[in-house]
């Protein structure tokens, strides 16, 4: 009995420091932030009166057409952003488990971009759209597919997507490799019953070898919209939220309410409603992992 | 795949070609940062372009690589801030991550806490941004490296947690209990017997909590505001943003900071590609 207690309290201590430090810079400002979003607070250099104004705030934000079009942008991002990097992903993962000379340098080759900073893939992906001498105008002039210079992340229409493409070349590695990685474990005696009974690779590919791999898949892939949701360094070297707002995503209208406009309370709120919803796709994180490891 | 099904012709071709796309895709916007940093000004503004250097032009790098000068300094020292913070960060990181860890796998700890702890990282930095940076004005914090440590600690721990665990999960008990038995305490037992084992987890750990850190911008942003503190992401953003308008010094700058990563992700890809792969794919 004395060494069962001996063990609980040997648990918490192994623990403490991590607890520690979670407590005071992830839970004890979360929940400072949702009594913020209750309150008129603004960040001001002078002591100033906050009072409680109830749920003021979460009405102004969900009535706020501008902060409403900032959250279904971060989802267009997310969701096209997160798509093409699993489609793109696998498809590589299914040519790098083929047979070819040169076959560990194209798998080594590809954890490049993954590895080059975020705020560099940005800063190269600018410099390529650049509307005076970029290398994207450059190209597609010489090739004949473009008759003038076009202001690719000046176009209203267009810059959302040209961030959304630097974004999937940055992170398509990481898919490739989880998608690689689960690949190796298809069973190949499925795979070649399937083809003496004549089925052709397409029909491999959705029948077998997807359902196989789809539980690691699921879970890369809440994964990574659980981050392309908060997106917000690749937004601010690119285009700060523009061209005509059409880059502004929740984030960064979250942090312009913060560092802009200075206002604390209403900015708060915005985060809490952003939070929501990364809960919502946290629990599918959960449920993904959970159904995959069956330990979480 | 050991499938010896030999391969039609054709496919053979479409198998290169889309390998030479994909090659061409990942490697065209490195090596074209890397032929802006060495191309002089007037090639980088030909329309069309100059693609191949009429002459090579190494004058940033030796420009960023000297102290003595602005441009010099402010890269320099961004560099030095960021090497300090994520190796303080990591090691202070895995510390914690390895002991809770240890809790999870082999104390019982509960699983719902681990999913909190993961919880925490998901979350978006903005929910915690301005709590945290009224915290460290109080404390007189704002600015230094110490805040982006504690700030960096919050988002590796959970990260490390959770890899340690995969790690310790799948060792043999016997050895562990056999050491306790001899009467060696958990520390101990932690130390001698645990940590030469997952020696490589821990390393691939490191190496991910490192590059997490080195490529962090949100918080370094709000939290820096000179030398003393600022990190490379937000020196970039600074360059590029600036009065600087040769672009072959924004791509130097980007080229110098990829380096570390670049060179850490390249010697070390099997211990990164496993240790990433580790969580969603069941060993």
């Amino acid at each position: 009995m004395r060494s069962l207690i001996g063990a609980k309290q040997q648990k918490w201590l192994l623990l403490a420091p991590a607890l520690t430090v979670l407590a005071l810079i992830s839970f004890v400002p979360f929940v400072k932030t949702l009594w913020l979003s209750f309150s008129d607070s603004e960040i001001s250099a002078l002591p100033t009166v906050v009072s409680f104004i109830g749920l003021e705030n979460y009405i102004y934000a969900l009535t706020d057409p501008d902060f409403i079009s900032s959250l279904g942008r971060t989802l267009y991002f997310t969701f096209i952003s997160v798509g093409a990097e699993v489609i793109l992903g696998v498809a590589v993962a299914l040519l790098l488990n083929q047979q070819f000379k040169g076959r560990t340098l194209m798998r080594a080759l590809i954890i490049l971009p993954w590895a080059i900073p975020t705020i560099v893939n940005a800063v190269t992906w600018r410099l390529i759209y650049n509307p005076d001498y970029g290398a994207l105008n450059s190209l597609l002039m010489q090739l004949g597919i473009i008759g003038e210079y076009q202001s690719w992340l000046g176009d209203p229409d267009v810059a959302m997507n040209m961030v959304i493409l630097a974004d999937v070349w940055k992170n398509f590695p990481l898919v490739a490799y989880v998608a690689l990685a689960a690949l190796q474990t298809v069973p190949m005696d499925m795979l070649n019953a399937a083809r003496l009974e004549g089925a052709n690779a397409w029909r491999r590919f959705f029948k077998i070898t997807l359902p196989w791999i789809i539980g690691p898949l699921l879970v890369i892939i809440v994964l990574r919209s659980v981050e392309a949701f908060r997106v917000f360094d690749i937004i601010y070297v690119m285009t700060r939220g523009g061209p005509a707002n059409q880059t502004k995503t929740a984030s960064f209208y979250v942090y312009q309410e913060y560092f802009s406009y200075l206002r604390s309370g209403s900015g708060s709120s915005y985060a809490i409603i952003v939070a929501l919803i990364s809960i919502i796709l946290i629990y599918g994180y959960y449920r993904a992992a959970k159904r995959q490891n069956g330990s979480l | 795949m050991h499938s010896t099904i030999k391969r039609p012709r054709y496919l053979s071709y479409l198998l290169y070609l889309s390998l030479i796309l994909l090659a061409f895709f990942v490697l065209a916007p490195v090596l074209w940062l890397l032929l802006m940093s060495l191309s002089s000004p007037t090639d980088l503004t030909k329309v069309p372009l100059q693609w191949i250097p009429s002459q090579w032009d190494f004058s940033r790098y030796a420009l960023l690589l000297d102290w003595q000068n602005g441009s010099g300094e402010r890269f320099l020292a961004a560099m030095l801030n960021s090497l300090i913070i994520a190796t303080s960060a990591t090691v202070i990181a895995l510390f914690a991550g390895v002991l809770a860890a240890y809790a999870f796998s082999r104390r019982n700890a509960s699983m719902l806490l681990m999913f909190a702890f993961l919880a925490t990282i998901m979350m978006p930095p903005i929910t915690y941004i301005l709590p945290l940076y009224s915290a460290f004005s109080e404390l007189g914090i704002l600015n230094t490296k110490v805040a982006l440590i504690i700030c960096y600690c919050a988002m590796l721990i959970p990260f490390a947690i959770w890899l340690m665990k995969t790690n310790i999960d799948v060792l043999p008990q016997e050895i562990e209990q056999a050491a306790m038995i001899e009467g060696a305490g958990t520390f101990y037992t932690l130390r001698k017997v645990v940590l030469p084992i997952i020696l490589p987890a821990i390393g691939a750990t490191a190496m991910l909590s490192f590059l997490t850190a080195w490529d962090e911008f949100f918080y370094a942003l709000i939290f820096s505001s000179d030398l003393s503190a600022k990190t490379i992401p937000v020196a970039i953003a600074d360059f590029s943003a600036g009065r600087v308008t040769d672009f072959g010094v924004i791509a130097s700058v980007g080229v110098l900071a990829s380096v570390p990563p670049v060179l850490i992700a390249l010697f070390f890809q099997r211990f990164i590609v496993s240790g990433l792969v580790g969580g969603s794919v069941k060993g």
